[in-house]
């Protein structure tokens, strides 16, 4: 195995182009948050029955795989898998840049967004959600000085306990994301403790979804080479990461369909809940899940690329719509005040809430996507985040025991 | 003197101090050493002493009556915008219906000032908060309006403001972008007076509410609380609320 | 010397506390440079215009406001000496075609204009006198709290004690 040579990808025009247009929805992002401050949030789809809508899906998926994108560097550095080495410097990157596009959207959305400030320097320490401030900025700091460990050779020696920092970081942040929706005792949907491992594991998926879409795209573009053997090493990866997914999924919906006061919010999802169901049906188990497994493990589409990047592309869609079916879902059905009881009342009392995303909504949710994407091909265009090959001649550590083999 | 408006008494209160605070108080003569001393002053703190309560009787509750929300509304210049999904509702009326009975009721469902707030804890910056006395409140100047509270309140009590607002009432203010809910009317029970709803519900002589302090075992909410059966919605996550029905 | 009083300048509009007029224009209250300040409706007493020495006002009226809000939100302490409320009382005028704060004809914007200085308060807070339906009601016996009728008490501690030691039954 070669030393790996880091360097920066190449500007010029196209680069400028793509970042214009990444840039353009950044710009649109902004418009949208100031057409909802402005007007109030009554221009949005959200109500009081729907209190977190569109752009916390963005957000919450965005912060949930910014977490599982640092996954590939934590391979490398804490279990020292030296085929992830390459790329350990962009799975940091990357795993900065879409916290903070999760971030703006989080703060975009706020009914008070000149009050960011106050967010900052009040805290209340019972509450999960500032506890998640805190790690959210921590995960930034931490992983930045990772990477500077990872690209400053006097520090590599480091490498190993800040890598390993940040894996533990990322674990109680995904812990703390979950919990947001954990600890709510108020709805049926949540209040579960297995919210926060399923978190941590769907960040696994999305956040290795994303490397991957990420990756082809840079290594096309720049056109560099990247070869099949650490390719499929991360699509048979992002296969396991899936099939945990489901697991999850499935002992959630097993435990809840066992405890009879469940039964609602459970034929709620799963039967009769109108596009809640589809989403999680069609969605996000059907195209979202299992489509991507078959295609990842099949014999030829598990070899191209082509359906590589359409099986990751597949996992992104799947886990907006799990987020979508877990946030949005889990508010629409009616809360549990009165059992045994039918509700009605002039606020929505007793009947599934009613939520239509708005454009606002979805644009400022793109934008949090524009606003990783942009923090990162920034990022490997500045600095040197990116070998300037992945070719399997170059960083294969088994590279030269497979070539004997295929030769003999 | 009882011609003047109340505020014009209360400005010339204001404007020379003790001389005139006594003209104040001449509107309500006698029994007053032993009552003033009851009432909480105006520069002191609430305590824990007291906790303020509210018992609901829904035998009583008017199932066509709607005179607690309407009262809550002008109270606190709650006018809608003819948008029934984002408007603020700190009160409501829900009428229940047995699945297996068929039995029907009615009753008001507000904040129910729990003692262990589920949205004070997940409050991030402390805007959530409970007063020594038991009411739970929004410090609207530390607000962000992320509506976690909202996510977190089992009782479905609180509202977010989602539109501009102006002429709000000064002892109620509430702005666009901050979460806002039931106050127990706590500027009416600092003066000890009672909430508006439950003067309203008085008022229409159907007495379904009655308001009080739950630590002070002679009132009239202890001992109605002692003598009857009575719940609280969502017993099982042990809150302890401070609204309390009969009859469900 | 001039290079110093520009970084100075540079620095003051930075911090957003930039305005031309010195201090002592300001004490005196007659400078013609700065805003146009509305007259308020009457005086706080016979010695004093506002509820502290007008100076210390325009200085640190804001510290007032802050401790005052805490106070009431947080304690239930209704004294009305430094109450938001009451500067609005007695500085807009309640008539029907009075300066709203996006004007600055109204007392807080004349000068928080001026100033460049954004303020926040009236986002929830009336920017002008409101009648309220509560204030008419405050003294009916029926709606106190308990049977028996107490009187309003947006008195002090200090009031009380003062009225307790009178025999105000001659009043």
């Amino acid at each position: 195995m070669k030393d790996i040579v880091f360097k920066e990808i190449d500007g010029g025009k196209p680069f400028y182009l793509l970042l214009g247009f990444i840039g353009f929805f950044v710009l649109a992002a902004l418009g949208s948050a100031w057409y909802m401050e402005h007007n109030g949030h009554w221009v949005t789809g959200m109500n009081n029955q729907i209190v977190w809508g569109t752009p916390h899906v963005f957000a919450v998926f965005l912060i949930v795989a910014a977490s599982g994108a640092l996954n590939v560097a934590s391979i490398s550095s804490v279990f020292q898998k030296t085929a992830y080495k390459p790329l350990a410097r962009l799975s940091g990157l990357l795993a900065i840049a879409l916290l903070a596009g999760g971030l703006a959207i989080l703060v975009l959305d706020l009914g008070r967004p000149d009050r960011l400030i106050v967010a900052m320097t009040y805290y209340n320490f019972k509450s999960i959600f500032a506890w998640n401030i805190i790690l959210y900025i921590g995960f930034m700091a931490v992983v930045a000085i990772y990477l500077w460990m990872m690209m400053e050779r006097k520090m590599n020696k480091f490498t190993r306990v800040a890598g390993f920092s940040a894996f533990i970081w990322r674990l109680i942040l995904t812990t703390g994301t979950g919990s947001i929706f954990g600890f709510l005792v108020a709805r049926q949907a949540y209040d579960t403790a297995i919210l926060a491992p399923m978190f941590i594991i769907m960040s696994f998926a999305f956040g290795l979804a994303i490397f991957i879409l990420v990756l082809l795209g840079i290594y096309k573009w720049s056109d560099r080479p990247l070869g099949d053997s650490i390719l499929f090493r991360l699509k048979n990866l992002l296969g396991v990461f899936i099939g945990a997914v489901l697991y999850f999924v499935l002992t959630y919906h097993l435990t809840n369909l066992y405890i009879t006061e469940n039964h609602g919010v459970e034929q709620f999802i799963l039967m009769d809940g109108g596009v809640y169901t589809k989403l999680f049906w069609i969605v996000q188990i059907l195209l979202g899940s299992l489509l991507p497994l078959a295609l990842l493990y099949h014999p030829s589409t598990g070899k191209s690329r082509g359906w590589i990047g359409i099986a990751s592309l597949l996992v992104i869609i799947g886990g907006l719509a799990q987020m979508y079916v877990i946030i949005i879902g889990g508010q629409a059905y009616p809360m549990e005040m009165f059992p045994g009881k039918e509700v009605v009342s002039s606020f929505a009392d007793g009947i599934t809430g009613s939520y239509t995303p708005s454009l606002p909504e979805i644009i400022l949710g793109m934008g949090g996507i524009a606003v990783a994407l942009a923090a990162t091909f920034v990022g490997v265009r500045v600095l040197r985040f990116l070998p300037s090959t992945l070719a399997d001649d170059a960083v294969d550590p088994h590279y030269p025991a497979r070539e004997a083999e295929a030769s003999a | 003197m009882s011609e003047e408006s109340n505020i014009d008494i209360y400005r010339r209160r204001f404007m020379s101090g003790t001389a005139t605070a006594a003209a104040g108080l001449a509107v309500a003569p006698g029994v007053m050493l032993t009552e003033v001393a009851r009432a909480k002053p105006a520069d002191q703190a609430v305590s824990s002493d007291i906790r303020w309560g509210m018992l609901i009787d829904t035998n009583k509750c008017n199932e066509g009556c709607n005179d607690c929300v309407t009262a809550c509304n002008e109270e606190h210049n709650l006018e809608g915008f003819g948008r029934p999904a984002t408007d603020a509702q700190w009160i409501r009326k829900v009428t229940l219906k047995d699945k297996q009975t068929g039995n029907i009721q009615t009753l008001p469902m507000l904040c129910q000032h729990c003692e262990h707030p589920p949205c004070v804890d997940v409050c991030p910056t402390g805007a959530s908060f409970k007063r020594e006395d038991g009411i739970v409140l929004v410090d609207k100047h530390i607000c962000i309006g992320c509506r976690y509270c909202m996510m977190a309140c089992p009782y479905k009590a609180r509202s977010f403001v989602h539109e501009k607002l102006q002429d709000q009432m000064p002892y109620s203010p509430r702005g666009k972008g901050t979460v806002e809910s039931c106050t127990f009317c706590v500027h009416r029970v600092d003066e000890d007076i009672l909430p508006a709803c439950v003067v309203a519900c008085k008022e229409e002589n159907h007495n379904a509410i009655t308001f009080g302090d739950m630590n002070d075992p002679d009132s009239e909410i202890s001992q109605q609380l002692k003598q009857h059966s009575s719940r609280q919605v969502r017993a099982d996550l042990e809150l302890n609320t401070g609204v309390r029905y009969r009859g469900i | 010397m001039i290079k110093y009083s520009l970084i100075t300048l540079l620095f003051s509009l930075l911090l957003g506390v930039y305005t031309p007029g010195t201090a002592a224009d300001v004490a005196s209250g007659e400078d013609t440079s700065g805003p146009f300040i509305p007259k308020a409706q009457r005086r706080f007493s016979e010695e004093q215009g506002c509820v502290e020495p007008t100076g210390e006002m325009r200085a640190n009226h804001m510290e007032y406001i802050l401790d005052q809000r805490d106070a009431t939100v947080h304690e239930g302490i209704r004294t009305r000496q430094y109450s938001l409320q009451e500067c609005i009382n007695c500085h807009v005028s309640d008539a029907e075609d009075a300066p709203r704060v996006d004007n600055e004809e109204h007392f807080c914007s004349s000068c928080h204009t001026y100033a460049a200085v954004s303020i926040d308060c009236f986002q929830c807070h009336a920017d002008r006198p409101v009648k309220s339906r509560f204030d008419s009601l405050s003294n009916s016996s029926m709606h106190r709290i308990g049977s028996a009728a107490v009187p309003p008490t947006t008195l002090d501690s200090e009031q009380l004690k003062v009225l307790s030691n009178e025999d105000f039954g001659n009043e």
